[in-house]
């Protein structure tokens, strides 16, 4: 897997969120990736990144599209430094929230992407990896 | 504070989202929205979203808030004007918008929302007869 591009760009407040999803749909469609995985990649990043500022305190998110066996795809990262998560298994179940949300967010946005990764420490903080394909069904 | 702008028309109010919705705009909405229904005793609610790329689940659960509170208030919702990769997209997310009525475009939408109101409609109509 090769790194084509990589920008970082850091989330303190709502308003953020507008400027990353805008730099994303550029990035995807710099790679020709078509309007409904669009749509999937940027809902799925929206559901992560209001994680981050609601129970991360913001954080940094990394934009990098990158190549697989000369199919390319965008990745995204999502670092905060917040609580982290205590148990993550069940963080990831569908209608699971801590919050007062419908508790979509995580399972819903691993249902949108091609591959989905989640890294979390409590007291140090939660990393998230989403990975969607040019054509990745 | 950006707001969206409510206009009344008839018995109903329109919303056409012109912009990438953030949770505070989102959440003003659902404020304004029902307070609008409570000042004007509207009977319907039309919100277009033809405008809108994303909806996620917080946006989702707005939507499906401002329905339920304005069936409370004696009031029906409609989202119209959906964007197909909007609908697969919510779909596979886990979020039906049950509740929520749905047609595809604005004229669509008012003939729903005029056959919610139709009792009153015809009852107007019987009244303007026998004023003739």
């Amino acid at each position: 897997m090769i790194v084509l591009s990589k920008e970082k760009l850091p989330i303190q407040k709502e308003q953020d969120v507008v400027l990353f999803r805008n730099r994303i749909k550029e990035l995807a469609t710099k790679i020709g990736m078509s309007l409904v995985n669009q749509t999937k990649l940027i809902t799925a990043a929206s559901e992560l990144v209001r994680n981050m500022l609601r129970y991360g305190g913001g954080g940094i998110t990394h934009l990098e599209i990158i190549s697989k066996s000369s199919i390319p795809g965008v990745r995204l990262v999502f670092i905060d430094e917040g609580p982290g998560i205590k148990d993550v298994t069940l963080a990831m179940k569908d209608g699971y929230s801590t919050g007062k949300s419908l508790g979509l967010g995580l399972p819903g946005a691993k249902r949108l992407v091609n591959e989905f990764d989640i890294k979390s420490e409590p007291g140090k903080g939660t990393t998230v990896t989403i990975i969607r394909w040019k054509n990745g069904l | 504070m950006e707001r969206i702008p409510i206009l009344k028309m008839g018995p109903f109010l329109l919303v056409t989202i012109q912009v990438d919705l953030y949770d505070r705009l989102a959440l003003t909405l659902e404020n304004d929205l029902i307070n609008m229904v409570s000042k004007t005793e509207a009977k319907g609610v039309l919100i277009d979203i033809s405008a809108v790329s994303i909806v996620d689940s917080f946006m989702g659960r707005i939507l499906g808030n401002i329905a339920s509170m304005s069936k409370i208030m004696d009031a029906a919702t409609v989202v119209v004007g959906m964007q197909p990769a909007v609908a697969i997209t919510l779909v596979e997310l886990g979020l039906t918008l049950s509740g929520v009525h749905t047609a595809l475009d604005v004229e669509q939408g008012m003939e729903l929302l005029r056959g919610k109101i139709g009792q009153l409609d015809t009852d107007e109509e019987g009244l303007y007869d026998s004023f003739i």
